[in-house]
């Protein structure tokens, strides 16, 4: 059973999804799918605790001994990724129910939950396989899934920014496709750890440098690096909430995933940041990610949309930390995925609960609300300061690594430039708190329901309570975080 | 980790803490009955604090010692518990449900200053205790009380800005977190003692505090004298005795509290001058930094805790019946409120150090550590600084609001849990200058001191006389008028605006070129920016799908001509 740890993780979100679909059931493919999402928290931290202290899972599909077979490979690195996509799908699911009710057409729930399902499938399929291209098909599984989860936004404008996540989508997989393609063409091979041990033969490294520009771009859209991040903001704002939660908390941390996977366990940490100037692109991309993505969200009128600026903000980080290309910034980047994941994640799942309430998502809508929902109001406050990074938070975990990170550079610069966007995480968070406590509000909306249903209300709280324990407990979060850079900066898979 | 969990579940800060969320949340009878008893409990959790730490965390590369306890901590933590419980029961009258948990968070975040064994866990408990005092201003519900409590927040943001400053550099020099003697050799540890005398009150942004603590509620300013300017005084003590230039700073601050406090009519303004002039004598006293000092202080901050509160207890006890503020239309209220009067009178003669109150057995200790250091400057200032304490809270405040010419105004005495409130700490105020011995037994250093000497009792009264006899001599022109002080708060407040409208104003007289010139700069970075990041800025608006791929294009040729290159 054990052994199988690796296929399972995948196959029962990858069954269960056409399951659903002959269950032609809204109710019935709910508890399927909490069913698949505990059962997938269960396998990925199994597989965390099997490769604690740099183990390496290797499962071989079908028994074709890689590098012939398709090989799941499992260190220490893609298991904490799969611990955060599962965690966060273990949380949003239950939270779905009411959420998707609401916000969905009745006769569209049972594909609404097959499509997470996929969605699910595709992202941890992602994480856990070693093979190339078989990273490829998973990317698409996810991203057909998620842009089919888009579109069932209420909001007519969500069909659109499916669309246009869609074609940009289509764009980013097709250059990894072809990055893949120019490596395989190389190498003869597929399977990344194979890979990684024919590259240093080839004699002509153009075709490999391409093919390291195309994956960069294409990974780089995917998980929304400026200036590729145009898609995000709409696909964030209107999408169902539950949805929005989930891919900001998963999607783009799975991308991310895939850079690291490529830059440190293929390509080799010497060829990408020494021989090549990647390290100080992306420092310059990650900086103008943050101080651009802030400003702009600062003078956001739609607040979704404006925490969707922020994600993009703080993807700014994560890279920013990988761009440091030490120990200290990789584990800096590395637990501001699962920091990152569990602030938005809990942000757009409380956001979730205004929406049933108000009219719409702008700030105007939202005047008063610390009075009406009390719960949710403060739950959007602790997140907030948690993006800005107060101490007792997680934000503050990761900004404190990067800005010794950047101390150990000498970089003292950088320090104060993250400390800088800081402040400009106050300025938008400050704009909720403004609207939501300091405006009486609206006699309709007075007279409303109040808080939200409890069914939403728990699993959000349960998000924001994690970003305060884990804010004070950091022992989990970096000692995972802190083994992933250690195993990545070794550079054997 | 559940040893950790149990043993800060029995931090008396953060049990108060916890305590007053629930006071929150709860209403009528439960909460009032909690509101007494949480205080109580944590006044006995202090006493449980073994000597050292007690309880460590690990927290990123660090062991914090969130729980340590020591004689000063030990001492101060007492008396911010009986404030916390002295004053629950004084404001169980107010009708703002929030202000009362926020109070008793904020003594609770003090606590946990005191106990703190590191740096991190202090600057922590500091944001938390700035926390907890804005929202009590913000309590009084008034639209200038808003406003000053953001100003205060500002303020107290920026010295938790210096502190955290100053700790990081402390912590990349040092490599150690431990919170102990910091020498004034480094940078770092300057910005630690900016962070630390903002919090006291010292210049050159004193003016927080008298900008800010008079608007909170009748009841809320009574909390707010105890904690943040006692803490501040603690860690210094802590952090920085002996070192000189708190002499000057700590003297700087208590005259300034005095003449402040002489020119000022409303009552409990006055009052946040001579709390200005309390913390400047034990900052002064704690750059003497000899034994006899430090204990002077910490005796100090003790005794001044209770008078302090007891004198604002007074005076709310007046706003709270009569609704008015200045002096100058208050007199004659010892005929119908004659509890308050007399603990009032309590109040001013402790605060004046009177023989057999609690200031006279610890501010003589200051005085006399300087005397024993041979510092006749600053034996003398210290003594001109006490006879101005007499003269503005313990006779300004007493003679104008209780005595002077009948106002007219006959309101009743104050509810009896308010006046219950002002006798026990009127008791304290007297228990402790007659039996000192317990408080001198519970200070830092083994005390060698007498205070009810022939000298000392003569040397004090002849002060005092003097002082009253000054007051008299000079009541027409200490009569309370309708005046305006202006202090450094004025320059934010009201200057800064000013300057940059005449500015602009000024630019226009000169010939409306220069002026339509800056405007036109402004309007233009305006502009572009909202042109860049606004709402339909260019970096905001949803871009036609052929530019966003256009945009991938251009990211993917930069990249190969950077790697080919």
């Amino acid at each position: 059973m054990i052994t199988q740890l690796p296929i399972l993780q995948v196959v029962i979100p990858l069954i269960a999804a056409p399951l659903m679909v002959l269950l032609r059931h809204g109710t019935a493919a709910w508890l399927l799918a909490v069913g698949v999402s505990w059962a997938s928290l269960a396998i990925a931290l199994g597989l965390l605790s099997e490769v604690a202290g740099g183990g390496l899972v290797s499962y071989a599909l079908g028994s074709w001994p890689p590098p012939w077979g398709i090989e799941y490979r499992v260190d220490s690195v893609n298991a904490y990724l799969a611990v955060i996509v599962s965690m966060v799908a273990a949380v949003v699911v239950v939270y779905m129910r009411r959420s998707v009710a609401e916000e969905v057409p009745q006769e569209h729930h049972y594909l609404f939950y097959s499509m997470y399902a996929l969605c699910l499938a595709g992202l941890l399929g992602i994480a856990l396989t070693g093979d190339g291209f078989n990273m490829f098909v998973f990317f698409e599984i996810s991203s057909l899934a998620t842009y089919v989860l888009i579109a069932l936004g209420r909001d007519r404008r969500a069909l659109m920014a499916a669309y246009q996540y869609l074609i940009m989508g289509t764009i980013g997989a097709t250059f990894f496709v072809i990055g893949v393609g120019l490596l395989y063409l190389m190498t003869g091979t597929l399977n990344l750890a194979d890979m990684a041990a024919r590259l240093p033969d080839v004699t002509d490294p153009r075709p490999v440098l391409a093919a390291l520009a195309f994956i960069t771009v294409g990974v780089s859209l995917k998980l929304a690096l400026f200036p590729l991040h145009l898609w995000l903001p709409n696909a964030y704002a209107y999408a169902p909430s539950a949805v929005t939660a989930f891919l900001a908390a998963t999607a783009t941390k799975v991308s991310v995933y895939v850079l690291l996977r490529f830059y440190f366990s293929v390509f080799g940490e010497t060829a990408v940041f020494r021989a090549l100037p990647t390290g100080s692109i992306l420092l310059a991309l990650s900086l103008a990610a943050v101080f651009v993505a802030s400003v702009v969200a600062i003078f956001q009128g739609n607040v979704k949309r404006m925490f969707a600026y922020s994600s993009v903000a703080q993807i700014g980080y994560i890279t920013l930390g990988v761009s440091f290309d030490s120990a200290t910034g990789l584990t800096a980047g590395i637990v501001h995925l699962f920091n990152h994941a569990l602030t938005k994640g809990a942000l757009f799942l409380l956001l979730g609960g205004i929406a049933l309430r108000a009219a719409a998502m702008r700030f105007d809508d939202l005047r008063g609300m610390g009075r009406l929902m009390p719960l949710t109001s403060f739950g959007i406050v602790l997140g907030g300061l948690s993006l800005i990074g107060v101490p007792g938070t997680v934000g503050f975990v990761s900004k404190w690594y990067l800005v010794v990170a950047a101390l150990e550079q000498g970089a003292w610069w950088i320090a104060f430039l993250v400390v800088a966007g800081s402040l400009l995480a106050l300025a938008y968070v400050w704009r909720f708190v403004e609207a939501a406590y300091f405006h009486a509000p609206d006699p309709k909306m007075a007279a409303g329901p109040g808080e939200a249903p409890l069914s939403m209300l728990v699993p959000a709280w349960l998000m924001i309570a994690a970003c305060v324990y884990f804010g004070l407990d950091t022992g989990l979060t970096l000692g995972g975080a802190g083994e992933a850079a250690q195993v990545l900066l070794k550079g054997k898979w | 980790m559940y040893e950790i969990g149990s043993s800060l579940a029995l931090h008396p800060g953060v049990f108060l803490m916890a305590g007053a969320i629930v006071i929150a949340l709860t209403r009528g009878a439960i909460r009032n009955a909690l509101a007494l008893l949480a205080p109580l409990a944590t006044l006995y959790l202090v006493w449980q604090v073994p000597d050292g730490t007690a309880a460590t965390v690990r927290f990123l590369d660090f062991e914090l010692a969130p729980l340590a306890g020591g004689r000063l901590s030990r001492l101060f933590a007492v008396v911010f518990a009986i404030m916390a419980g002295g004053g629950a029961l004084y404001s169980l009258k107010q009708e703002h449900r929030l202000e009362l948990a926020a109070a008793l968070f904020y003594a609770g975040a003090a606590i946990g200053v005191v106990f703190a064994g590191d740096l991190i866990t202090v600057f922590v408990f500091w944001e938390l205790m700035a926390i907890g005092s804005t929202l009590v201003i913000w309590s009084a519900g008034t639209p200038a009380a808003y406003r000053a409590s953001l100003r205060y927040l500002m303020i107290h943001l920026l010295g938790g800005a210096l502190l955290m400053a100053g700790i990081a550099g402390h912590v990349a020099q040092t490599g150690s977190i431990a919170f102990e003697g910091l020498s004034t050799n480094a940078p770092s540890h300057w910005l630690i003692l900016a962070g630390f005398l903002l919090n006291a009150g010292a210049p050159p942004l004193s003016a927080w505090l008298p900008d800010a603590y008079p608007r909170a509620s009748w009841s809320g300013m009574v909390f707010l004298s105890a904690f943040t300017t006692k803490t501040a005084v603690y860690v210094l003590l802590r952090g920085f005795p002996g070192t000189e230039v708190l002499v000057y700073v700590g003297l700087f601050m208590a005259f300034y509290g005095i003449v402040y406090a002489l020119l000022e009519n409303d009552m409990r303004r006055l009052l946040a001058y001579s709390i200005v002039n309390q913390a400047g004598v034990m900052v002064a006293g704690i750059g003497l930094g000899t034994e006899t000092a430090l204990n002077g202080v910490a005796a100090h901050a003790f005794a001044s805790v209770p008078y302090t509160a007891l004198l604002l207890m007074a005076a709310g006890a007046v706003l709270y019946r009569t609704g008015k503020r200045e002096c100058g239309s208050l007199g004659g209220l010892a005929r119908s409120m004659p509890v308050t009067a007399l603990c009032g009178i309590v109040g001013a003669l402790s605060i004046s150090a009177f023989p057999y109150t609690s200031g006279f057995v610890s501010k003589t200790m200051i005085s006399q550590a300087a005397a024993d250091g041979h510092l006749l400057w600053v034996w003398l200032l210290l003594a001109a600084a006490s006879v101005g304490a007499v003269l503005t809270a313990g006779m300004k405040f007493c003679w104008f609001v209780f005595f002077h010419r009948d106002s007219g105004l006959r309101p009743p005495d104050a509810p009896r849990s308010m006046q219950l409130a002002m006798i026990l700490f009127a008791a304290s105020c007297i228990g402790v200058g007659i039996y000192p011995d317990p408080l001198y037994a519970a200070l830092p250093y083994p005390v060698h001191y007498q205070p009810y000497t022939g000298a000392h009792v003569v040397a004090k009264l002849q002060l005092l006389l003097f002082a009253v006899l000054v007051f008299f001599l000079l009541l027409g022109w200490l009569k309370p008028a309708r005046t305006i002080t202006l202090d450094v708060d004025w320059l934010y407040r009201v200057f800064g605006p000013w300057l940059a409208a005449s500015v602009l104003h000024g630019l226009a007289l000169l010939g409306g070129r220069g002026e339509q010139r800056l405007r036109q700069a402004m309007d233009a970075a305006w502009k572009g920016l909202q042109r860049h990041h606004g709402p339909e800025g260019i970096l905001a608006r949803t871009w036609p799908t052929g530019s966003m791929a256009l945009w991938m294009m251009l990211l993917l040729l930069a990249y190969l001509l950077f790697y080919y290159l």
